[in-house]
This record gives structure tokens, C-alpha cells and sequence, in this order.
């Protein structure tokens, strides 16, 4: 007889295949490119950009994926790690469709909300990247107006500006020590930078946590 | 066969790839929306939900195309194309292209062409190294969701403390990241206060929708209140870089 799936049992079981299907997929891209060109990697170069790259992007994956599951929900995390662009762009869509909607990410409510964010948006930037890929050559001169370079350079700071106005005045207990501390780090350590940023959220996230437990157990939240 | 980074033959094979990922995420939509419907949400919430996140989307989404036209000069438009439309991003893209392409002798940005050999060596650096979050999702998630559920089933209370403080952490790490330049100010130099004023210019523009809100009772200023921020504050930066920079 044919068991029938939870809701979220059946996400997760598409998430998997779907993942995997789609990692298969990427890899096939060199090899299809080396087969029809007849042309092997150079090994050297292979090895060399790998040892060079992925050590620290492996490191910063594995600590992504930990720490921005529990934020995205099922569906949103199975989505969010393909189509990539997590921090600058799905994590917020998620938080603010969560806000809107005022549902819990733990909720089964959550989870759709989440979802239904994440997945708008992955069609939307696919679909204007599309778009920028066929206008190419008259869209270049525009996008590349250095009249625009500094909005684009700031997008971050627009993005949570606003984001963080909302959770930070929502939570301000919790939020005062993570922002002083991440605010004396980033000041006065100099190797903290754009390049860290992505480091430093699960310090950010396991120092919150912290703090919360401990106003938590003190009745003070 | 003559190989070029333009070639219509890479175009098809990034397209292939991008439709797929495409159907992943109208299906997850479509699932998402069903489940929706059946636990008793109604549509007008679930669209609006949909139309807000495609809204927020459109900004950061031409960013990512002036991402592809900066790395289209040296590796040509399909794989940037391909590479930016799954799992990756500018400064990932950017250092595992400049580390592939130094590791053959090349330098990142004065490329005027590649062989099939040097094209499928960068090709092959830029996705295996970004691999892992694709196969630890579908490895990790399933408990890392139920840890959280059964969470939520055992303090309800500290379920949704710990969920604001996740978001609350990773949001005070993005804000300390838009002082890292402030140190200069005190050597004289305000380029570091650029960040600084775009964040205090979109978190104005989100309070005066907040008191908009309260005071008028329009519901559609606070479902777009975070993508009007987010443009007033990439506009401000124009006028504020020429000032400070």
C-alpha cells in the first residue's frame, strides 16, 4: 500500500532529488563543453584554482548551510542553496514576507510563506537576468553608467537599513549586544571586511543566542 | 570545432541547466501555493506574499546583471550567465575565475581569449567549488528542520526567542560589516561613512512607512515598505558618494 507523505516529508524528498539532480546537471557543463570542444582541463591550473578556492568556500558553505536552514524553512533552504545570492537577497526576501504575514519559520504557515517568497524571487532573477542576457549590448552602457556604480556598490546598506530597523526596534533587548559587538569588531579589527561578512554571521547568530538564553532564563525577555 | 566564450552551443547548455532550475522553483512555488490553499490561507495573502518578494526582487536582481557584464569581458556571457543564476555570486564568481585563470598564467580582466582547454579548466574550478551547500541541504536539513520543530513542540516561548535571535545575529553582523571602513573616518578620510549614511537614509525611509501606516491605514505601504527603503536608500547613495568620496 502507498504511504502517503506529510506535507513536509514530501518537500523535503523533492528538495533532495531535485538538489542533487541539479548539481549532476552543473557538472555536466565542463564535461559537455570539454566533449564537444574535445578538450581536457588543464590539470595544473585545475589543481592549482581549486587548492587556492575551495578551501574556504567549503568551510563557508558548511557553516551557511547550519546556520541559514533553520532561518529559511524546508522548501526555502532546498531553493535558496541553488540558486544562490542567500544573505543579499533570499534570507531577506524570506524575513520580510515572514514579517508581513506575522507567521513563525517553525510554523507550517511559516514554511509556505517562506517558500512562496523565495521561490518568486529565484523566478524573478532569472528571469531578468534572462532579460539582461538578450539586451546585453544596449543595457551594458546603462548598467555600467558611473553616474549608477555608487547605488549598486551600496545595495547592502539600503537593504538592511530597512530590514534592520524592523527586527532590531521588534527585539532591542536582544539586539543591543550583537550590534555593539559586531559594530566594535568590524570598526577596529581591519581584516574584517566584505569578504568576512559571511564569517562573521555565525559568530553574530551564536553570540545572540547566547545573550537570549541567558535574558530567557533571567525572565528578562 | 573553432571554440568561442560566445559560442551558441554554451548559450544551449547554461540554458538547459537555468530552465531546470527554473522548474525547480515554479514547482516548490506551486506545492507551497497548493499546501497554502488546503490549511485554510487565502489567496489575496498568498498573492500578496508573492507580489512583495517580486517587487523587493527587481533591484538586487539588475545588480546581479551588471555582475554578469562585468565577468562576460573575460569568460564571455554564457557562463557568467549560467554561474550567477545558480548558487553563485559576484565576489565568489570573481575569485574563483581570478584564481582559476593566475593558476595558467592569465590575469583576471585582461583576457582578450580563451582556449576550450583553459575555458572548461576555470569552468570546472568555478562549480566544484561552490558544490557543497547543494549536496549538505538535502543531507543536513530534513534534521536540522525537525531539531527546530521539536523546539517549537518543547518551549514555544524560547522557539520564537531563538528564531529572532538567528535573524537578529545575522542581521547586527550585515550592519557592523557597513562600518568596516569607518576607521578612516578618524585618519580624515569619509568614504567610510558612505555605507554608513545609505543605511541611516533606508532605515529613516522604513519608520516614516511605519508612521505612514499608523496614520493613514494603507496595508500596501507596509507590504512595500522594504523595497521602497531599499530604493531610496541605493538612491541616496548617488548624491551622498559625491559628496563624501
Amino acid at each position: 500500500m502507498k504511504t502517503k507523505l506529510s506535507y513536509m516529508d514530501s518537500v523535503h524528498r523533492a528538495g533532495r532529488i531535485w538538489n542533487l539532480s541539479v548539481m549532476a546537471m552543473l557538472l555536466l557543463f565542463p564535461i559537455g563543453v570539454g566533449l564537444i570542444y574535445q578538450a581536457m582541463p588543464d590539470w595544473h591550473g585545475f589543481l592549482m584554482g581549486i587548492i587556492a578556492t575551495a578551501p574556504m568556500y567549503w568551510a563557508v558553505a558548511v557553516i551557511e548551510t547550519f546556520t541559514y536552514v533553520p532561518m529559511l524553512g524546508a522548501g526555502g533552504s532546498y531553493l535558496s542553496f541553488v540558486t544562490g545570492n542567500i544573505s543579499n537577497l533570499k534570507l531577506p526576501v524570506a524575513l520580510n514576507a515572514l514579517e508581513q504575514a506575522e507567521v513563525n519559520i517553525n510554523s507550517e504557515e511559516g514554511e509556505i510563506v517562506s517558500t512562496i517568497a523565495i521561490a518568486v524571487s529565484s523566478i524573478v532573477t532569472t528571469l531578468i537576468i534572462i532579460l539582461g542576457v538578450v539586451l546585453i549590448t544596449p543595457l551594458t552602457p546603462v548598467l555600467n553608467a558611473p553616474v549608477l556604480a555608487p547605488a549598486f556598490a551600496q545595495i547592502l546598506p539600503a537593504l538592511f537599513g530597512g530590514l534592520g530597523v524592523v527586527f532590531i526596534s521588534k527585539n532591542w533587548k536582544i539586539a543591543v549586544a550583537p550590534v555593539l559587538l559586531m559594530l566594535v569588531l568590524f570598526i577596529f579589527v581591519p581584516a574584517l571586511n566584505a569578504g568576512t561578512v559571511g564569517i562573521m554571521v555565525p559568530v553574530g547568530v551564536l553570540f545572540t543566542l547566547g545573550v537570549s538564553r541567558i535574558l530567557y532564563k533571567k525572565n528578562l525577555l | 570545432m573553432h571554440f568561442d566564450v560566445n559560442s551558441p552551443v554554451l548559450f544551449l547548455l547554461a540554458g538547459i541547466i537555468i530552465a531546470a532550475v527554473l522548474a525547480q522553483s515554479v514547482f516548490f512555488l506551486v506545492k507551497a501555493w497548493r499546501r497554502g490553499k488546503a490549511i485554510g490561507m487565502s489567496g489575496a495573502k498568498l498573492k500578496r506574499i508573492a507580489v512583495t518578494a517580486a517587487v523587493f526582487t527587481i533591484a538586487p536582481a539588475v545588480a546581479i546583471v551588471i555582475s554578469v557584464i562585468t565577468l562576460a569581458k573575460d569568460l564571455g556571457v554564457a557562463l557568467p550567465w549560467l554561474r550567477l543564476s545558480v548558487v553563485g555570486s559576484l565576489s565568489y564568481e570573481t575569485i574563483a575565475a581570478t584564481n582559476a585563470e593566475s593558476a595558467m598564467g592569465l590575469t583576471f580582466g585582461q583576457v582578450s581569449s580563451l582556449t576550450a582547454s583553459q575555458y572548461v579548466t576555470i569552468a570546472c574550478v568555478m562549480t566544484v567549488s561552490i558544490m557543497v551547500g547543494i549536496w549538505l541541504v538535502p543531507v543536513v536539513g530534513k534534521k536540522l528542520q525537525n531539531g527546530m520543530i521539536s523546539l517549537e513542540n518543547r518551549d514555544k516561548k524560547w522557539s520564537d526567542i531563538f528564531s529572532s535571535s538567528m535573524f537578529i545575529g545575522m542581521i547586527s553582523a550585515f550592519v557592523g560589516y557597513v562600518f568596516c571602513d569607518f576607521s578612516g573616518v578618524f585618519q580624515g578620510d569619509m568614504s567610510g561613512l558612505i555605507p554608513v549614511l545609505v543605511m541611516l537614509v533606508s532605515a529613516l525611509v522604513m519608520c516614516l512607512a511605519g508612521l505612514l501606516v499608523k496614520a493613514v491605514k494603507w496595508r500596501w505601504i507596509s507590504d512595500y515598505a522594504l523595497p521602497i527603503s531599499l530604493i531610496a536608500g541605493m538612491a541616496s547613495a548617488i548624491p551622498i558618494t559625491a559628496w563624501l568620496a
